[in-house]
Parts: structure tokens; sequence; C-alpha cells
């Protein structure tokens, strides 16, 4: 089963995704914020993590960042999900190198079916 | 009222009639009443008076106009001005010219007393006035005279500014001397062909008396006298300070010399008609009589016993007496104070020193007193001296000291090779001369000095007899002082200048006098007392008005147009065209002052040191107002560019609130169609997980509604149009009412609330709906924010310095400094929070401060780390109410 990390500060986002993606077959890790994501990411090595940008502590971007630097954490698919809808931040989100950019509000068909392409 | 219409621009003035009569200034008392009596004892040769200016009058157009022009160009006001700057503007040389004016014009102001005395005693038919001195205190001619010094002071004294025309004294003069020609026409019509039958009954009757009919034959040796009183004449019409006054600098148009050069000999044609019949007239009448032959023309129709007449002839007496005695005065007055009193007074005086002075009134005065001082010295001499003499004797002496400005000014006009020395000597030696031979006499003979003088000469040498100067007896007493003073003044003023160097200013002045025509009509005025000017100071000077670009480009025609190259130091040519560049730019006085500015240094003209002094008043006022201007203009373009930065600060925050707001929406929005979708796409969920679901909907539903409508409520008081509900409320009541609404929370939180509110609160003016929602904020953040474990929350109410404060206390980690004012931004979260969202849109406090600010209150945060946050907020107490509290 592969694992999937969720990484949002708002619950009620982090309790639909979490349905969604067990409905879906993966093995769902939760974290509130970036420092838990980091944690979770270095000890479980998920292969999708979907990415709040706007959170405290360390940010979307510093995660990603981060986990595409690391050998053993770089194969990770990341997914930003966030209200952040400028070019500029979509751009950013590229360039700090995420698989998938994905604008609040989304669809969870389409949300879906591009974790299992990705996946 | 003449200055009134020239205030009113159509200048009364600017008219050659005018100009011509006041020109007969030139016929006094002496014309009206010392030319019959001269007539009456000499005979014809009073005419050479007339004679020397009708002569001179085709002149004009070479000499008078040029001196005109001269005048006007460089502002000269008076002679001693004149002479003293063709001759390198030096101070001595124009208390020289001044000395030899005033001490020339009092004996001739002194007859004019003199006529107006007499003529008022005959008028009167007082007994013949008494010699002596005594009585001064009822002697009619001291009250004319201080009756005459009011009228100059008032015509002459009006304004600083010398080079300002007066055109009421103008028009009063030219008037006079129409009322005393009509005058002297009627009394001498009246005497020939009323009294007599006509020219012909006179001269008949007179040719059989031997005695009288010598007056009218020319007599071989009086040749010499005719010459050289036709001469001195020819000098006084344009020398005598008077006649500079009214010809040169009362001048509003040149052309109008052109009438002038034959209106005015006609003038003196038409006051002399009658002279000779009168004369013979009144020899004949008073024959074996003792009547002074000065006072025919009053004396005659007052035998005849013609009242009205003799009153009008009086009046035309006067007219000629006062309009001389005014404008002699002014004329005097002017150059006493400007050639003699100011130099003596500015000397060791800084021009720092002398701006902080009123200047302007210190003048005025000064002239006033000047005036004052020349009518009573010529009062004294009329006194002690003139009164023994005929009118013309002592208005002869007169005559002969200004000639002796004739040579300097003469020479002044048309040679170049002129020096200051030159005319210096000259005019000292002439002067000398004049008063050694004219002045010494009439003292001796007025028994002042010991008559044996006169005899044998000064130290018995009989070269050196006054009235045979050099043993020179061929000519009357008269002639051989005209003589010998001219001769060694011409020939001191030509030796002296050949020997001497002449100075740059001088070169430069005497370029610029004897060519003036060629440099007029504006060229030279930058020129008096040019100092070495570089070039480079003219040229920076242009640069500050002009720019630098055009004034290069300026200065490039000038030189073409000149075609001369660069030079280091500037010439008068590129001084004037500086002037008359920068006159196109900031009108041509504040042009000439500039320029002035850097040609003067600081060796300055008189004249111009008051206009200087004067404008540059006016120019550190204007200055004063410009900086005042211009650092109102600075101030307001800093509040411009603070307002702008402050728009551009509103802008972004209102961007960065937009895109706040929008983000917060979409979180909601996110979860709704999220939850939608699952509930749509999994028919496989239990009745708990879509109870769940659907309740986390409405929630998020809630949130999005609570946020829209502080997002509208924040816009309604950022605009303005939130309108308060204001009443009378009771601060503890609100509190109260707000805690029962949380009370559910705080249990189910496990807060403790501590209250504690003071019972003697005065009402305060608020909405109360508004004032609710501020303390349920409050203390639902504080609720939000106190201590997870142990949550603790204060509140407090009091009277404080006039205002009911509220404390809001809570036990959590505070706000940290640097975030107490960005909390009430909005959407504000400090970083170090859990990172468990709190409830709530994050407009809250915005919303609050903004509700108690329209109360006229204040709402803040103090904080200190990990001691808690307390949010305090203050509500004017209304002054009435503190007695309800008693």
């Amino acid at each position: 089963m592969k694992k999937i990390l969720i990484v949002d500060d708002e619950p009620n986002i982090l309790l639909s995704l979490d349905f969604l993606m067990k409905k879906n077959g993966f093995e769902v890790f939760i974290a509130r914020d970036g420092e838990e994501a980091l944690d979770i990411a270095q000890r479980e090595k998920p292969t999708i993590v979907i990415l709040d940008i706007m959170m405290p502590k360390v940010d979307g971007y510093e995660v990603c960042q981060f986990l595409k630097s690391q050998a053993d954490l770089s194969h990770a698919r990341v997914i930003f999900l966030s209200a952040k809808s400028k070019d500029t931040d979509i751009q950013k989100g590229y360039d700090v190198g995420a698989d998938l950019y994905v604008t609040k509000p989304f669809s969870t068909r389409t949300l879906v079916k591009q974790v299992k392409e990705l996946a | 009222m003449g200055e009134r219409q020239a205030r009113r621009g159509r200048s009364l003035v600017n008219n050659p009639y005018i100009y011509s009569l006041s020109l007969a200034v030139f016929c006094t008392a002496w014309t009206y009443y010392g030319s019959v009596g001269q007539a009456a004892q000499q005979g014809i040769p009073f005419l050479t008076t007339y004679l020397g200016p009708t002569l001179m009058a085709p002149l004009w157009w070479i000499v008078l106009r040029k001196i005109i022009r001269i005048c006007k160009v460089q502002r000269i006001t008076t002679l001693a001005d004149f002479i003293s700057a063709r001759y390198g503007n030096t101070i001595w040389l124009g208390v020289l010219v001044t000395t030899v004016c005033v001490l020339g014009i009092l004996p001739y102001i002194s007859i004019q007393l003199k006529a107006v005395a007499t003529s008022l005693d005959i008028l009167l038919e007082n007994p013949a006035p008494d010699k002596s001195v005594t009585g001064f205190a009822t002697d009619p001619a001291l009250f004319i005279t201080i009756a005459l010094a009011g009228f100059t002071i008032l015509f002459g004294t009006r304004r600083v500014d010398v080079t300002e025309r007066h055109e009421g004294m103008v028009t009063a003069i030219a008037f006079e001397s129409l009322f005393k020609l009509l005058a002297f026409l009627a009394v001498g019509a009246y005497i020939t062909f009323g009294i007599f039958n006509g020219f012909g009954d006179i001269f008949s009757q007179a040719s059989e008396l031997p005695s009288l009919r010598e007056l009218f034959t020319l007599d071989e040796s009086q040749y010499a006298d005719w010459f050289w009183l036709t001469l001195v004449a020819m000098f006084a019409i344009f020398l005598l300070p008077r006649q500079f006054q009214v010809a040169v600098k009362e001048n509003v148009d040149e052309n109008h010399l052109r009438r002038a050069i034959w209106l005015f000999p006609l003038y003196l044609i038409l006051i002399n008609l009658f002279v000779l019949p009168i004369a013979l007239g009144g020899n004949l009448l008073f024959q074996g009589q003792s009547v002074d032959a000065d006072t025919y023309v009053l004396a005659i129709p007052q035998f005849f016993s013609q009242n009205g007449l003799t009153l009008f002839t009086f009046l035309g007496g006067l007219s000629a007496a006062t309009s001389m005695i005014i404008v002699s005065t002014i004329a005097l007055s002017t150059m006493v104070n400007n050639n003699l009193l100011v130099p003596i007074w500015l000397s060791g005086k800084s021009l720092q020193e002398l701006k902080r002075k009123r200047i302007n009134r210190a003048l005025l005065n000064s002239r006033r007193l000047t005036i004052i001082g020349i009518l009573l010295f010529a009062y004294l001499y009329f006194k002690l001296v003139s009164g023994q003499f005929s009118l013309v004797s002592i208005g002869i002496v007169s005559f002969v000291a200004v000639a002796q400005l004739a040579p300097a000014t003469l020479g002044g006009l048309f040679w170049k090779r002129g020096t200051h020395a030159g005319a210096f000597s000259g005019l000292l030696v002439g002067f000398g001369v004049w008063f050694y031979t004219l002045i010494l006499p009439t003292i001796v003979q007025a028994e002042l000095l010991p008559a044996d003088f006169l005899e044998n000469g000064l130290f018995g040498i009989s070269a050196l007899r006054p009235q045979s100067l050099f043993g020179l007896t061929v000519f009357s007493p008269l002639s051989q002082a005209i003589f010998w003073s001219l001769l060694l003044n011409t020939g001191c003023y030509v030796g002296v200048s050949l020997c001497t160097r002449i100075g740059v200013s001088e070169r430069k002045q005497a370029e610029l006098f004897v060519d003036i025509f060629r440099y007029s009509p504006r060229t030279a005025s930058a020129l008096e007392g040019m100092k070495v000017v570089q070039a480079a100071d003219i040229q920076e000077l242009l640069t500050k008005f002009l720019g630098t670009r055009q004034t290069e480009a300026s200065l490039k025609t000038f030189y073409r147009q000149y075609q001369t190259s660069y030079q280091p130091k500037a010439d008068y040519r590129l001084v004037s065209y500086a002037e008359r560049l920068l006159a196109g730019v900031i009108g041509s006085a504040s042009a000439h002052v500039m320029v002035m500015s850097v040609v003067r240094k600081d060796d300055l003209r008189l004249e111009d040191l008051f206009q200087v002094l004067d404008e540059s008043q006016q120019l550190v006022y204007a200055n004063q107002k410009l900086k005042q201007k211009s650092e109102e203009l600075e101030q307001l373009s800093h509040q411009l560019k603070r307002a702008n930065e402050e728009l551009k600060k509103i802008d972004h925050l209102k961007d960065e609130f937009i895109s706040t707001v929008t983000h917060e929406m979409r979180t909601p929005i996110t979860s709704i169609r999220a939850f939608c979708e699952i509930l749509q796409d999994s028919p496989e969920l239990s009745d708990d997980e879509q109870e769940q679901f659907l309740t986390t909907i409405i929630k998020e539903t809630d949130r999005m509604e609570r946020l829209i409508n502080q997002v509208l409520d924040l816009e309604k008081f950022e605009s303005g149009k939130q309108k308060l509900n204001l009443q009378e409320v009771a601060m503890n009541d609100i509190i109260q009412d707000a805690l029962k609404s949380v009370s559910q929370l705080l249990k189910e939180r496990g807060v403790t609330i501590q209250v504690n509110l003071s019972a003697n609160l005065p009402p305060v003016q608020a909405d109360p709906d508004r004032l609710t929602q501020v303390i349920l904020n409050l203390i639902s953040n504080a609720i939000k924010f106190c201590d997870s474990d142990n949550g603790q929350v204060r509140i407090s109410s009091y009277l404080v310095d006039g205002v009911v404060k509220v404390n809001v206390l809570d036990n959590g980690k505070g706000v940290p400094a640097e975030s107490q004012e960005m909390i009430f931004e909005g959407f504000f979260q400090a970083h170090d929070q859990t990172t468990k969202k709190p409830i709530g849109s994050g407009l809250g406090l915005t919303i609050s401060r903004k509700i108690i600010e329209h109360h006229q209150g204040r709402l803040w945060v103090e904080s200190e780390p990990n001691q808690g946050a307390k949010f305090s907020f203050t509500l004017p107490a209304p002054r009435t109410a503190k007695k309800l509290t008693y």
C-alpha cells in the first residue's frame, strides 16, 4: 500500500482528504504543520505528499525544498494544495520541485485521479 | 492734483507747453521787479540776462538734450551728481559743487525774500522798511520764509526716491509762470497804454530828459559788460540748480525741448516787453522822489490807486519769487543731502548697519531740515547783507557762481580728456576768485569787513584788489570778476586735466558722457562707479536667472554682435547687455539692482545706494515671501509624498486585505466542496459519517457568513457609512450581558473568570450593540488565547481621568511587542501560536478598534511575554455624568 502524507493546518480539509485517500487505497499520514510533516516524511518515506503552503512554523515551500534535497526522500511526489492562486505562487511551487500545484477549492475527483497518476 | 493725475497715468506734465512754462522759473522776482530797477538805473544791459538764454536756446538740442539723456540713463538728479559722476564719482567733487551751489544760490534766494518783503510793505503801505536787524519776531519776511519752507517741504519731500519727478510741483510752477507773465503784461499794458499813450509817448517823453536818454542808448564802454553778462546768463540757464531741476530732472520727454527751444525765448521776450516802458515811466513819474526803482512795477499802479491791479501785480511777483524759492530749495536740499550730508553720515557705516536703520524716514527728515536750514540762512543773508543791494546786483553774483560750473560741465560733455583733478582744481580756483572778487566786496559794503581791504587789496597788495584783480581796470568790477574767475577756472581745468592721468572708472564715465547718444538709451546705466568687473561674475549672475544654456547662448550672441571675444574683464557693454537680459526676466529695476550688486562690490554711488537699499529691502521682503512660499511648497510636497506613501501603503494593505480575505474564504469553500463531493460519491458512508460531514459543511458555511459580515462591517466603518445608535449606556450592564452569553464557552474550556466592576461608573454615550460586540470579541479572544490547561480571564471596569476604562486580561502566552500593533490590522496570526488555528476570522480586533475609535475612545494591548495579554479600552465619560456619580 502506497504511503501518502497529507499536510494542512485546516482540520476539516485534513478530515476530507483523509477519508478520500483511505477510500482510494492509500496508507494515510497526517501532519498539521511543516515541522511535523518533515518528521513523518523522514520516518515513513511517503510516495505522495500533499502539501498546504501557508502553515505555521515551516511553510510548504520549505518542506518541499527539504524533501527534494534529501536523497532518500526526493522520489516523493509532491502536490501543493493551496489557496494561493497567483501565478508567482504557482511558479514558486514548481521552482522548489513540486510535481503538481492544485489551487483550493479543488475537485476531489480530479485530485484523486491526479494522485493516482503520480503514485 | 498734478501728482494724482500722474498716478492715474495721464501725466499733465507730459506736455511741451507745461515743460516750457516750467523753464520760466528762470524769471524770478529779479525779472519781475529787478529788471525794471536795473533798466531804470542802467538802461538796456538788463537784457543780457535774457539774451544769454535766448542765444543758448538753439544749443539746447545739443547740450541740454545730452545732459538730459545722461541723467536719465545714469539716474542723476542734481548738477553735483552730474559732475561728480562724470569725473569718477568722488565724494569731494560733489561736496565742492554743492558748496558752490549753496553759497552761490543763498544770496539769490535771499533777494527773492527781499522782493516779497518789500512788495508786501508797499502793498500794505508800510513806512520804508527798517533796516535794523531787530524785531525778527514781527518781521513779515520771517513768516513768509517759514511758510515757504512749509510749502517746499510739502512739494519736495513727499517721497524718498529723488529720481522720481515732482509732477505736482512742475504743474504749479508752470501755472505760476503763466500767472506772473499775465500779471506783468497787465501792469505793463496799464502803464504804457493807461497812464501814457503807448510806447511812443513814453520814449519821446524820456528822450527829452538826457539822464533817461542814456538808458536806451548803447555806450561803447558797456560792450564788455554786455559780453560777459550774456555769457554768464547763457551758462545760468542750464547750470542754476533750479533750472537743472526743471529742465533736466523733471523732464518727461526730451522731445519737449524742440518746442521749448522757441517757446521759452518767446516767453522771455514777452516778459521783457514792458520792462523799459515801466522803468522809464517810473523814472518820469517819480522824478526827484526816493522811490526804489526795484519797486516801480508795484508802486506805479498803487500810485494811481489801482488797487485790483496792484494786488494782481503783487501776486504775480509773489508767484515769481515763490516758484524760484521752492524749486531752488528743493534742488539744493537734494544736493546738500546726497552730496554733503549723507556721505558724512554714511562714512564708517556698513551696509548691514544701514539696512537696519529706517533710512527712508531719516532721509526725508534730513531733507526737510535742510530745506528749513537753507531758507533760514537765506533769510539771515537778506537781513544782514542783501537788504542793502539791488535785486539784480545780488542775482548776478549768483549767476557768476554757477557759471563756475560751466567748464567742468561742458568739458565733461564734450571733452573726454577732462579729469577729476582738472575739474576739481578749476572749480576751486574759479570759486575762490568769485568769492574774492564778488562776495568779499558785498560783505565790506555791508560793513562787516574793513573797507581798507577793498581799496588797497589783500595785505595792501594792489594787484589783489578784489574789484580790479591783477590790476585789470579795463572792465567793470563785475566783468573783471567774471573774466578772471572763468579764465582761471577754465585754465586750471584744461591745464590740470592735461597734466593728470585719467582713472579707469573716469575713462568709462568720460566715454559714456561724451558718447552718450551712441550708448543710449539704456546702455550706460550699469556704468557709474564701475569697478573692474569679472566677466565670470556677470556670467554667474546671468546663469542664476537664465540657466546655463540660455546664458551661454546669449553671451555668444553678445560676442558676435559686438564682434569681440571673451575677455576676463567685463566692459560696460557686457554689463549693460547683462542688465538688459535680466530686465526681461525680473524687470528693469531689479535687474539694475542685481547687476549693480556684481558691478559695484562696495563702492556704491549714493543715489543708487538708496535705490539698492530701498529695492533690496523690497527684495529681501520678496525673498522672504518667496522662501516662505517655497517652504510651504516643500512642506506641501512632503505632505503629498507622505499622503502618497500612505495611499500606496493603504493600497498595498487593501490588496493584501483582499487577498487575505479571499484566502480565508477559500478555506471553508474548499471544505464544503470536498465534503459535498464525498457525500455525492460515497453511497457507502455510514449514518455517523454522513452526519459528521454534513455538520462540518454547516459549520464552514457559518464561518463564511461570519467572515462576510465582518468584512462588510469593517467596510462600513472604513467608509464612514456606519451609523452608531448612541444612547446612555451603563458599561457594567453590557459587560454582564456579554459574560452571560459566553458562560457556556467558559464552561466548555474550563476557563475561570474574575469580574471586578466599579460600582459607580457614570453612564457612557455608546451604541449598546456595538459595545457588546467589542466586549464579546475581547472576552472570546481572551478565552481563546489563555492558558490551555489553567485558563484564567479577568475583566474589570473603572473610572480614571474622566474616562471609563475596561480591561480584559488572560494568562496566555501574551502578544510579542513587535506584534502588538499588527494584531489590529486584520488576519494577523502570531507566528508561534499553536498549530491549531484559533476560531475566528482574524478581523475581530480590527473591527473592535474601529468601533471604539468611533466612540472617541481608544483600544490597545499591553503584554509581557508569557505574562498574558491585557486588552484595554476607554470611552469618554460625559462631564455631566460625573456629577451623577455623587
